[in-house]
């Protein structure tokens, strides 16, 4: 028996590790650091409908225990991503993946879901809602439950695949948020996207990202994701992949019993290649320390 | 030597020495696994106490098992770099970016440095002469006090043309000056220093040659985005694709 197996709207997945979108690329870089097939899946880079050269440099500013990032959503637009990058990616990592797609207007999200929709290695589709690094649209979709709603349904009606709705936590009330989007027909949630931060260089006096504003992730918001992804876990009753400054075997515990079934892995990635091959290794011998027999068996204990 | 999880491009080295070079200049000598190195002018990104990123530097030069980085101390990171003792272990990111072509069609290059950017030169300078070239050298500074590694050079039997912005070592004004002043021989240039000579350089000196970028990072190996160019073929990350670009690549937008 496999302890770390837990099932994802149909998705078996051998652990519930998966590298979170912005913090792995495309995945295949990684392949030169350690075998990829030995993570749940990966959920790739922000995809939109077009190609975005994302911002202006400097795009990183670093903070205690995390950094902010203000990238802009680059990436080559999802029929480039499609045709390239998910193929490229398919060939070291044989399992389905998670396609993270952005957009400014509902008819963008709708395109861009029904495209990525059709690739062969895509097992869910995570709608963000959240980045707050872009102007326009981006920014109101996940802050209003009218509008997760909408983006949500009209997307539902174009795609097969599992919908996972990835939240901010940049609002006054994710609950209603959350709750929007599983009544809007959200096969799943995943939270918390950055929160809104920003780094002053003290010598020039100005935002150190060009940006100015940019998202704040890391160790140092764990604590804030374990909270919101138990508020939403007590009033839905979807499935949640937590996110959210996990960096070892113990927030990933932690996560699953405030109620999180998959854990994504973000900036940890960025400062050790190996982050989430280390947390892997490292879970079962804190399962038999905490006495847990599965990871399946812990989902939602704090509840 | 014991070390822990040493593995593929993540090491532990040992320091051997960290000492102060120049006014704001460190040389730190580390001993450990350096066969995840293919090029010089590839970089390391490596592990500091109380800050969450690592901090890219440079490689300076390797013999075997020993790595050197010259770095300057210019902010809390570089600052906490400085105060590892020799014993200390050090977890760095090895074999980072693409380095300078050794390859490139040239009879005679030319190097040239700007400041800190010297650093990433003098492996390149060994291993061009360990293949009968003699590369001349130019390195400019702000001030006498700053200069670094002409002696280094110096030792290898090549020419070194050094410039001070000040004057009070070489010729007086940018290292383009002290080409121009000293009218070197070359039919292909490497360089590394700040944006504004790279550019210089690249729009002025008629030769083909490449250049190694600097820029604020995450990762260092091609997966954050945070340090993007636009090139003649499109988006590249420094850490990645670079830091070494042929000047016929770059937009200097």
């Amino acid at each position: 028996m496999n302890r770390l197996e837990i099932e994802l709207s149909g998705m078996k997945m051998s652990n519930p590790l998966i590298p979170a979108s912005g913090c792995f690329g495309f995945g295949y870089v990684m392949s030169e650091y350690y075998d990829l097939n030995i993570l749940g899946s990966i959920s790739i880079k922000g995809t939109t409908l077009s190609p975005r050269a994302g911002n202006p440099l400097p795009r990183v500013a670093e903070c205690p225990d995390g950094l902010i990032n203000s990238v802009g959503l680059q990436n080559p637009g999802v029929r480039k991503v499609v045709s390239e990058e998910l193929p490229k990616l398919a060939k070291v990592f044989h399992k389905p993946v998670v396609a993270n797609i952005s957009g400014f207007s509902i008819d963008e999200y709708v395109e861009a879901c029904r495209i990525v929709n059709d690739a062969e290695n895509v097992g869910i589709i995570e709608l963000n809602v959240s980045c707050p690094n872009v102007h326009g649209g981006g920014m109101s979709f996940g802050t209003q439950p009218e509008s997760v709603a909408e983006v949500v349904k009209a997307v539902k009606k174009v795609i097969t695949k599992p919908l996972y709705v990835k939240l901010t936590p940049n609002v006054t009330d994710i609950v209603s948020i959350a709750k929007a989007a599983e009544e809007a027909g959200a096969d799943g949630l995943c939270l918390i996207n950055t929160l809104l931060g920003m780094r002053i260089d003290t010598k020039t006096r100005r935002p150190v990202v060009a940006n100015k504003m940019g998202g704040f992730s890391g160790p140092a918001i764990f604590p804030v994701a374990v909270r919101m992804i138990w508020q939403v876990a007590s009033a839905v009753s979807i499935p949640i992949i937590g996110c959210g400054g996990v960096s070892t075997a113990d927030n990933v515990i932690e996560m699953m019993m405030a109620g999180a079934t998959a854990v994504e892995v973000g900036s940890a990635n960025l400062v050790n290649p190996y982050a989430c091959k280390d947390i892997i290794e490292a879970l079962p011998s804190r399962m038999d320390k905490l006495g847990i027999a599965t990871l399946q068996e812990i989902i939602g204990t704090a509840l | 030597m014991e070390m822990k999880n040493d593995r593929h491009k993540n090491r532990f080295f040992r320091v051997l020495s960290n000492q102060k070079v120049a006014v704001k200049t460190w040389e730190m000598v580390l001993e450990g696994d350096t066969s995840d190195f293919t090029a010089p002018g590839q970089f390391v990104n490596i592990a500091v106490d109380g800050k969450y990123l690592r901090r890219p530097i440079s490689v300076c030069d390797i013999q075997e098992d020993r790595l050197v980085l010259l770095y300057d101390v210019v902010g809390d990171g570089t600052e906490k770099m400085s105060e590892m003792q020799p014993g200390f272990t050090a977890d760095i990111l090895t074999g980072l970016g693409n380095g300078f072509n050794l390859s490139a069609d040239t009879e005679k290059p030319l190097l040239i440095g700007g400041g800190i950017g010297c650093a990433p030169l003098l492996q390149l300078a060994r291993m061009l002469c360990a293949e009968g070239k003699r590369p001349v050298v130019a390195l400019g500074f702000n001030t006498a006090a700053d200069v670094v590694l002409k002696n280094d050079f110096e030792a290898l039997g090549l020419e070194v043309y050094v410039s001070t912005a000040d004057g009070t070592e070489g010729t007086r004004g940018f290292v383009t000056d002290a080409i121009k002043a000293n009218q070197p021989d070359f039919d292909y240039f490497y360089a590394c220093g700040p944006l504004p000579m790279l550019r210089a350089l690249c729009e002025t000196l008629d030769q083909p040659g490449e250049v190694s970028l600097e820029s604020r990072m995450a990762c260092g190996f091609g997966i954050c985005m945070c340090c993007v160019l636009e090139t003649k073929s499109g988006l590249k990350g420094i850490c990645k694709a670079g830091p070494v670009f042929p000047k016929d690549e770059l937009l200097w937008k």
